[in-house]
Order: C-alpha cells, then structure tokens, then sequence
C-alpha cells in the first residue's frame, strides 16, 4: 500500500498543483490556457531526462544548465546560417558528453567537481560565440515548436510522446536494465561480462543528446539566445528527477516520473505562484519550499530510509 | 636532505602549492617581473575569503560521499547583508555585526543539517533547495539599500603589514587551529573516521550525528564570518557576492588534495588550491583575455587538475 503511494506520489504531487491552478484560476484549465502555461515545459522535460540518465549511474550533472545556454547559442547563429557546422557541432556536444562519461568512469572522478568544471567551460564558449543576447533560432525549428495540434495543446502531447520514447528506451529493453544496473550494481555488471566503460558513455552520451534537444526546443520556444539563458535548468532538472521517483544512488530513476516531475516543476515554477499573487522576490523561495515539502512527503509515506 | 625533499613530495598538498607557484612565474614572465610582489599580496588578500570557507566546505565534504553544502554562496550573501545593515556604517557596532554574522551563518549551517536528518534529504539537494530559500530571504532583507561598512571595518579588513595583509595573517593563524582540530581532536578524527566509513565509526562508539551536526554548523558559521569580511574588504554588501565561492570553496578542496570521497583531509592544501584559483584568474587577467576565455580556461584547468589529481579507488 505504501509502495503503491510512494509510486503515485509524483502523479499526485502534479494533480494537486493542477487542482490549486484550477481553484484559483479556472480558466487556465483549457487548451489556450496550458498552451500558455506549459509553454517552457518542453525544455524542462528534455533536460530532466538528460539529468535522469546521469542520475541513472549515481553521477550528477551540474553542468546541464550552461550546456542547455551554450546549446541555444549554437542554434541559434550556426545551426541558422550554416546548418551542416551547428549539427556538427552539436554532434560533437554530444561526443564530449561521451568522453566525460569515459572520463570520470576510467580515472574514478568525483562527477560533481567534473561537471562543476564543465559548466564553466560550456558558460564561456556561449560567450565566446554570442557575447551579447541574440541570434536567431532556424525556422523550421520555430515551426515545430509551434505546432498546435486539435484538442490536446502541443506541450501535452510532445512530453508523452518524450515519456514514451525514454521509458521503453530505459525500462524496457535489455541494454536499458544494463544501464541502470551500472548505478544499482556495478560489480555486477562487470561479472556478467557487460563494459562498464561502454555503459557509462551511453549514458553520458544520452545525457548530452537530450540536452542537445533540449536546448534547441528552448531556443525553438524564445526565437532568440542568450549565454544565460539555461541557468536555472541545473536545479529544475534535478528537481525533476527527485520529485519524479529517482533515487541519488542505486539507479533507481523512472522516465515517466521524470517527465510528470518536470511538469510539476514548470507549473509550480511560475503559473502557480503568479496565480497565488507570490512577489517575484519569493518566487525562488517557494521552488525551494515545493521540493522540501515533496522529499518531506516522501519520507512521511515512504519505507525508512537507507541508514547512511 | 633528499628523503627530506622525497617526504614533502609525498605530501598531498605539495601539488596545489607547485601549481601556483608555477602560475605565478607564468604571470610575471608576461609582465617581464613587473608587479610581482603586488600581485603576491592582491592573491594573499583574495584567498583569505576562499580559505575560511574552503575549510568549511572540507570539513563537510570529509564526512563522506554525499556531503557537500551548496548553499554557501547564498550563506554569504545573506551573511554579508546582515552585518552590514548590523553594523549600519557605525564603527561601535562591528563586534555586534560580526557577531550577527556569524550566528545567522550558524542558523543556515543549523537549518541544512535539519532537512538533512529530520526529513532525509540527501545534502546536495537539501542545502540547494535552502539556499534558494536563503537568496530570497536576502533579495527581500536587502532590497533597495546602500548597504556599506563603518569606515574602520573597511579599513581594517584593508591592513597591510610589510606588504603581507592582515587578515591573511589571522586566517593562516585560524587554519593552524583548523589542522589542529582536525588531526588532534575527538571531533576531528570523529570526521575522518566517518567519512572512511561510516558503519564502523558508529560501531566504534563515535557519536556520529553530533559530529555531523557540529561540522555543518561550522561550516555554516564560516560562510557567515567570509560574509561580513568580503562586505567589508568590497566596501559594500550585495546578493551575488558569493556567487563564486560554490565552486572555489569545492575546487579548492579536491586542488588541495583532500579525498573528495570522505575521509581525508588536510588543511595547507586549502591554502594551496585558494592562491592556485586566484593567481590563475590574475593570470588570465594580466593576460588580457575576454570574460568568455577566462572562464573556457577556468573550467578546463579545474577538469584538468581534477583529472590529473585522479580519484581513487574504492577500497572494497
């Protein structure tokens, strides 16, 4: 019963911020209203997933909010005006993300520190390539991300196609248990024959893919860049994953809680609080406020934590 | 002699020292030996912030894998309004200011180690999400103000003795004391027993949340103290004057040798790793590089040290 609870408790977590939206504001509650409300959803979503997999082999990334900023940046001048040197480049974001995740798995790196570092790294090439906010995101990109499909609002549909996608990825495939074993048990892993070497860059690799997407939604959404622009992704993506299910350690991460955790943080981020007439200088606060109040749910329904 | 000089190379902070040493030559070579001294003094100024709460971050992070506290940035800055808005330009009231300081430090360090325990957050998000709630208590606490030091604050946090500064004086007088407790006292060893293993130090009899208790609140306490000093060494508080020091007060630690994965420590390689960061900025700067390739070469010489440094392996 309380595993059944602890399991729901991202889907309620999201109902509940739904319910209060619809209390204090009933006309949100429509397609033109969550069109509105979720319309930085999709960013969040891809870069919580991108957070998953690291999370998935009890690493961190910290890094994910420059990378997202330096990824809009690369959009939005080189992918605009010379389309082979941007998806070059961003192939190539992905394969650093790939050598960082062989990096810290061959010289037994604290991923913290690494990612810490790395978040400069991404921070000052995005100055380097765009030192004053502009640029402009391709238009076929705006294209997608404009697309408003009947009855269900864009955001809505997108997240549970991404959902989908990563949960039969991760959840249900064989390489996807290896994957997650690599953060529940690696010796295992290793036993049975599988390269953690290999594991760990897939998963790092996977990380920047959809930091990559990410990214491009974000730039897709805001037609313009800025080197700032992803800042906040750091915290809302480990949010997501937390508030989704997913355990620091162990590789126990879910796709589909991750996605229902972003959408929870993207809501609470700001429609609610605007709604609840909470002044911008106390808008960080409360972010902080909902992901102590969700982790103090958690452990109030949830089995007695791991003595550490 | 040699086994002298073999033993001090076995030392784990020798390396953080070397490295900035090495960037200091690389500096004043470009400068053709101009300003040396005076760079020397400028680093020793700056480190004095990044070592006293560099030691905080240490203490914490040898508790073990897991440990680390984020919210020092947000500490500081609040930290720093406090004293400020305390001491209210008045010269009598920097005793009560500081001691404000610190004690609203101490209920961060206090409140961190409260959401870790009583609701079991792992510390990484539990001193994240507090230090969101600390930056806006600070937005809201400091808005608007003009928030100076007394005259006399300022100026003595400015003291320079022989071109050698005052307050790196008294650090280095507080990190003597901060090796001490470390390697001779119960609460010390009581920090490294538990971040070489946990289990086995509450086995052993070691009171183990006390010691955690008291070294988040230390290292809360340190953020607090750093806090009204750089308000008093900038001549003015303000919310993002600590924003650098979530990195600096990790990298410094793993620069300076200290286990990143709990359990060993030591306290001249936060000397070290501090002057390293900061003569590496004065280089770049002296250097004359844009905003974006100071900090492309920040990270990729943190990444670099880390990964030379190497982590090790697990003993089991």
């Amino acid at each position: 019963m309380r595993r059944r609870l602890r399991a729901t408790l991202p889907a309620l977590s999201l109902a509940l911020v739904l319910a209060a939206i619809a209390w204090l504001n009933p006309r949100a509650i429509s397609y033109f209203g969550f069109t509105l409300m979720l319309n930085l959803a999709i960013p969040i979503v891809l870069a919580t997933l991108a957070q998953m997999f690291v999370i998935a082999g009890n690493d961190l990334d910290l890094s994910i909010g420059a990378f997202v900023g330096f990824v809009c940046c690369v959009s939005a001048t080189w992918l605009k005006d010379e389309a082979w040197l941007g998806a070059l480049a961003l192939i190539g974001c992905v394969a650093v993300y790939a050598a960082l995740g062989a990096l810290i798995y061959l010289r037994n790196l604290p991923s913290i520190v690494v990612t810490l570092g790395m978040s400069f790294v991404w921070q000052g090439l995005a100055i380097l390539l765009l030192p004053k906010p502009g640029g402009a995101a391709p238009g076929w990109l705006r294209a997608v991300m404009g697309v408003k499909p009947p009855l269900i609002p864009f955001p809505i549909v997108a997240a549970a196609l991404i959902a989908a996608i990563a949960y039969v990825g991760l959840m249900r495939t064989s390489y996807g248990a290896i994957l997650r074993g690599c953060g529940g048990n690696a010796v295992a892993i290793e036993r049975a024959g599988w390269s953690l070497l290999r594991a760990k860059m897939v998963l790092f690799a996977l990380a920047g893919a959809f930091g990559v997407l990410s990214g491009m939604a974000l730039v897709g959404i805001t037609t313009s860049a800025d080197a700032n622009i992803g800042n906040g992704y750091t915290l809302l993506s480990i949010a997501g994953v937390i508030l989704g299910g997913g355990e620091f350690v162990g590789g126990a991460v879910s796709p589909v809680g991750a996605v229902i955790g972003a959408l929870t943080m993207a809501m609470a981020a700001s429609p609610l609080l605007t709604f609840m007439h909470i002044p911008p200088d106390w808008q960080v606060a409360a972010n902080g406020a909902i992901l102590i109040i969700v982790l103090a749910a958690r452990v109030l329904i949830g089995r007695k934590g791991p003595e550490r | 002699m040699s086994a002298a000089i073999k033993s001090l190379m076995a030392r784990p902070w020798i390396w953080s020292f070397l490295g900035a040493g090495s960037v200091w030559l690389a500096a004043i070579a470009f400068t053709g030996g101009y300003g040396a001294g005076g760079m020397l003094t400028a680093a020793l100024s700056l480190s004095v912030f990044t070592v006293i709460v560099g030691v905080g971050q240490m203490f914490v992070i040898t508790l073990g894998p897991g440990n680390v506290d984020l919210s020092l940035p947000a500490n500081i800055g609040l930290a720093s309004a406090v004293a400020m808005k305390t001491m209210g330009g008045d010269d009598r009231w920097v005793a009560v200011g500081l001691a404000a300081a610190l004690a609203c430090g101490l209920a961060v360090g206090i409140a961190n180690y409260l959401l870790i325990r009583a609701l079991r957050i792992p510390p990484i998000i539990a001193t994240l999400s507090a230090s969101f709630i600390i930056q806006s208590i600070d937005i809201s606490y400091g808005r608007g103000l003009q928030i100076k030091p007394p005259p006399g604050f300022a100026d003595f946090t400015n003291i320079e003795i022989a071109g050698v500064p005052l307050l790196a004086i008294l650090t280095l007088l507080f990190t003597v004391f901060a090796s001490v407790a470390l390697h001779r006292t119960i609460w010390g060893r009581s920090v490294l027993a538990i971040g070489q293993n946990i289990r086995a130090a509450r086995l052993a009899g070691v009171k183990v949340e006390p010691v955690r208790f008291a070294t988040y609140a230390l290292c809360g306490a340190l953020g607090g103290l750093a806090g009204a000093l750089l308000a008093g060494y900038f001549r003015g508080a303000n919310v993002d004057i600590g924003n650098e020091y979530l990195l600096a007060s990790i990298a410094v630690v793993v620069i300076g040798g200290t286990s990143v994965s709990g359990g060993r420590a030591n306290v001249p390689g936060v000397w070290g790793g501090a002057l390293f960061l900061v003569l590496l900025l004065t280089m770049l700067n002296t250097f004359g590089v844009s905003a974006g390739v100071r900090l492309l070469a920040t990270g990729l010489i943190i990444v670099a040290v880390i990964t030379a440094a190497g982590g090790e392996k697990p003993a089991r």
